[in-house]
């Protein structure tokens, strides 16, 4: 798809959904042919063209994000395409999150159900929130045109004014909200040409619509809805992943000034209290006896014991060209590797939490909610209730990088059981401390890669033998294939892109009685270390420059070269670096989006000290620069932490690395100067909150490896 | 029941003298630009002023802070007007946000101190707050901008 003026209509627009989601999409956004704009009740109400986009009577506009705001900017994003399209002041505009509404607000990219993730949203609202802005647009010009009694074809806007130039009439947007209300929402709209963009692509105009709330401390998360009567409940969950409660005395708890409930739920012993403080004080007084007979005993240690004896049997193929086997035994040289990858948890800002407000006929929730429609099923069957009868406030969430979309809605679950436990005698707030957020597991799991290569005589790669060993991410959820070859386990490894005659990639999928879920990149936050760090030992073999060698296999795959040899260029790449300096490489594509990053490294008192990272992106249409360069320096930050510091580790079962005190994640004095380059493209937009994330790592990674000759084959890297 | 000074206003606080400050402040006086982040003065989210010094309040019990001035985010500016707060919008620092209360109140705090830092100046006064989206490096800039902004 490239950018040029179109005329979008409804059934273009499902043609478009299906092909970017491959899935199937429910419906449409409410912009329907024939629908009349609904006004809303009292008659002075905002003017609502469609699902996306409300107009008030001062020409306010109230955009509904169906996308979950964590930090990557996607209420700016998705309001950008809206107000270029509908031509709008930008600081006339307000987002809020959407109601959970799959049938308005599915993500085409998850098969219509609603939910943020795989940097999916400004992929699959491109052409939507255009249409949403356009058609807004084209109601209130014929709501002028009408007025006038001129032909809409004679008018034009400036932002928030629709115009006629012939007999120099103007109208505010607001003053024809009323009127426009009434008109039918036209079917096809014409889309602008891209050089009339007056935000999308442009470095002025747009400033974050969270800025300001989320600098002056007014911004609303989970943890600060208060209502009234509210209970804050803090829950004493198991010492280890599958034990359950045995029984419980909560004479002392009760005791605790401000306790109002001590209550068992099915994950654990839940104390309510006036605040937080009585809660934690009043848990801290329980005592629990539980039973341990179910529950996962092992380690960290252990766990990997077993990807080391699962590595050396066969598993499920993946990918099978020509003869890797053979070719390793007829290679010139070989060379073989086992590389180890930790658990790590996610740890956003703000710990996990949901409010909950049980009625008689329904239930609210205040979430920084990422799965709408998971969460709200879920909750409703904690209920009995239907879908529908469980309304979702989505806030601002402190974070998340791939959390609070749990499969399995686990967090929002125990709420709704605490909520069902007190009969909802009062609205709770369940707060999780730090120790219970990182104790509950769902880590990016640890994995290993075992590869194998051959390279000619003349220094050309000839086999490529890959096993990986991890569990499945799915596994147990309603997203797991029927054919049991989970994707996100392998993606970016078993369909790596380098030019080698023979490809052979299987894998195992263990079960590790540690919950594990995705996180912000998700396999690929693994799959592209092992890639791109074993490539460098080819390359080492072959004699070659790392970039080089890259080139060299990369002939067919341009859009990743143009993001290699621009990050290569803008780092210098080859030119001299100080003693002790040394740079590193590397290239990967995650959520069609591509990126290259080239770090430098030198060592600090015989530890990597990463002092500057140059970044290329390949988004296709950029929407909104800033955005994407604060995606790329929160990416790249966020895996270089984990490159660096993060293991979450686990003895006889029990998390030991519960808080930052034990679970080390980067700071300000370990942040390099990032600089980020795009490549200017008319492809389609892709996502970045995540592709940021994999390169960094095996970039620094590589660089140590050149500064010091020895590979690096455990994360975190350490030499 | 104690009493104390928070952002030039006393108050009286009927709470367990053992309750961390960042509770009081939360759940007692219902000021929620102050957040909770660790428990145990790790990751800089709760971080207030106390008398103009940067101090982790979710550490502090409330019998601690006597008649020692408490400023919080809101204490800052009723409009986001304070040049730390201006720098951070302009050059779009956060993204989760989560952590911005915190960063800004140490940044603050390290401008009365060194009201023109260099980059290490910043990278140590700024070390306890975590941000794990990453903004560290706009929090530099920003820090910067509004050295420049105070001195204009």
């Amino acid at each position: 798809m490239t950018a040029k003026p179109m005329t979008v209509s409804r059934r273009d627009f499902v043609r478009v959904g299906m092909a970017v989601g491959g899935g199937l999409l429910v419906t449409v956004s409410g912009c329907g042919p024939k629908e009349a704009a609904t006004p809303a009740a009292g008659g002075g109400g905002p003017f609502v063209p469609n699902a996306f986009v409300q107009i008030d009577g001062s020409g306010n506009v109230l955009v509904l994000s169906k996308h979950l705001e964590m930090g990557q900017g996607t209420y700016t994003g998705l309001a950008t395409l809206i107000a270029d399209e509908l031509d709008v002041d930008w600081s006339r505009v307000r987002v809020e999150g959407a109601p959970a509404d799959a049938k308005k607000y599915g993500n085409a990219g998850f098969g219509g159900i609603q939910g943020t993730g795989g940097s999916s949203a400004i992929a699959t609202s491109f052409d939507q929130h255009r249409k949403a802005g356009a058609t807004a647009r084209a109601v209130l010009m014929a709501a002028a045109a009408k007025q006038w009694g001129v032909p809409a074809a004679e008018l034009t806007t400036e932002p928030g004014v629709v115009v006629h130039a012939k007999s120099n009439r103007r109208a505010e947007y607001g003053t024809l909200v009323a009127a426009a209300a009434k008109l039918p929402v036209p079917e096809t709209v014409t889309l602008k040409d891209p050089k009339d963009f007056r935000y999308i692509g442009k470095e002025t105009g747009v400033i974050r619509v969270d800025a300001k709330p989320k600098s002056t401390g007014t911004a609303t998360y989970t943890q600060d809805i208060k209502l009234p009567g509210m209970l804050t409940a803090v829950v004493a969950h198991p010492p280890l992943f599958g034990a359950t409660v045995k029984s419980f005395d909560a004479t002392k708890a009760k005791a605790v000034p401000g306790v109002v409930d001590v209550v068992q739920i099915p994950t654990g012993v839940a104390v309510l209290g006036e605040h937080f403080w009585a809660a934690r004080q009043g848990r801290a007084a329980l005592t629990v006896e539980w039973d341990t007979s179910a529950a996962n005993q092992r380690g960290t240690t252990e766990v990997m014991a077993e990807f080391h004896e699962l590595a050396g049997q066969p598993g499920i193929e993946l990918r099978k060209d020509g003869d890797a086997e053979a070719a390793i035994g007829k290679a010139a040289k070989t060379i073989e590797a086992t590389y180890e990858f930790p658990f790590l948890a996610h740890a956003s800002m703000e710990p996990l939490n949901c409010v909950v407000h049980l009625r008689k006929d329904g239930a609210e929730i205040w979430n920084g909610d990422q799965f709408q429609t998971s969460d709200q099923g879920a909750v409703a069957g904690v209920f009995g209730m239907k879908p529908e009868q469980v309304t979702i406030n989505t806030l601002y969430s402190g974070g998340s990088f791939g959390r609070r979309a749990n499969p399995k809605s686990d967090y929002v679950v125990e709420a709704a059981t605490i909520a069902k436990a007190i009969e909802g005698r009062a609205p709770v707030k369940m707060v999780w401390t730090r120790e219970d957020d990182t104790g509950a597991g769902y880590f990016r799991p640890a994995f290993l890669h075992r590869i194998k290569g051959g390279i000619d005589a003349a220094g050309n790669p000839v086999a490529w033998w890959h096993r990986i060993v991890g569990p499945a991410l799915m596994d147990g959820t309603p997203f797991m294939p029927a054919d049991g070859k989970d994707p996100s386990s392998f993606e970016g490894a078993a369909d790596h892109p380098y030019a080698v005659a023979n490809v052979f990639v299987d894998t195992h999928f263990p079960k590790s009685g540690i919950p594990v879920q995705w996180w912000r990149s998700v396999g690929h936050t693994h799959t592209a270390f092992a890639v791109e760090m074993f490539i460098d030992e080819l390359a080492k073999a072959a004699g070659k420059d790392p970039v080089e060698f890259r080139r060299g296999l990369l002939a067919k795959e341009p859009r990743r070269l143009g993001v290699l040899n621009l990050a290569a260029e803008k780092a210098g790449w080859g030119t001299p670096l100080p003693a002790g300096r040394a740079r590193g490489v590397a290239v990967h594509k995650s959520f069609n989006t591509y990126v290259a990053e080239v770090a430098e490294v030198s060592l600090e008192g015989g530890k990597p000290r990463v002092h500057r990272v140059v970044c290329a992106v390949d988004c296709g249409i950029v929407v909104n620069p800033d955005v994407v360069r604060a995606q790329m320096e929160g990416g790249i930050a966020f895996g270089l932490g984990a490159a660096l510091y993060g293991q979450i580790q686990i003895d006889k079962g029990r998390v030991v690395s519960t808080n930052f005190d034990k679970y080390r994640v980067l700071r300000q004095r370990e942040m390099p100067v990032v600089e980020v380059h795009m490549v200017a493209s008319t492809e389609a937009p892709t996502g970045v909150g995540e592709p940021g994330t994999p390169p960094i790592g095996p970039a620094v990674a590589n660089a140590l490896f050149a500064l010091t000759g020895k590979p690096i084959r455990k994360a975190p890297l350490a030499v | 029941m104690a009493t104390i000074t928070v952002n030039g206003q006393a108050k009286e606080i009927a709470a367990d003298p053992t309750t961390p400050l960042l509770w009081v402040i939360r759940d007692v006086l219902g000021m929620t630009g102050t957040k909770y982040g660790c428990g145990i003065a790790q990751c800089g989210a709760c971080t207030v002023h106390l008398d103009g010094v940067p101090v982790r309040s979710c550490s502090i019990p409330l019998s601690a802070v006597g008649a020692k001035k408490v400023t919080t985010i809101e204490g800052l500016s009723a409009d986001g007007s304070h040049p730390v707060q201006q720098a951070w919008v302009e050059l779009q620092v956060p993204q989760c946000g989560y952590c911005q209360s915190g960063q800004i109140m140490s940044a603050v705090a390290l401008l009365e101190s060194k009201p023109q830092p260099t980059d290490a100046d910043i990278d140590q006064a700024m070390n306890g707050n975590i941000c794990r989206c990453g903004t560290y490096q706009r929090v530099r800039a920003a820090i910067h901008r509004a050295a420049e902004a105070k001195q204009a």
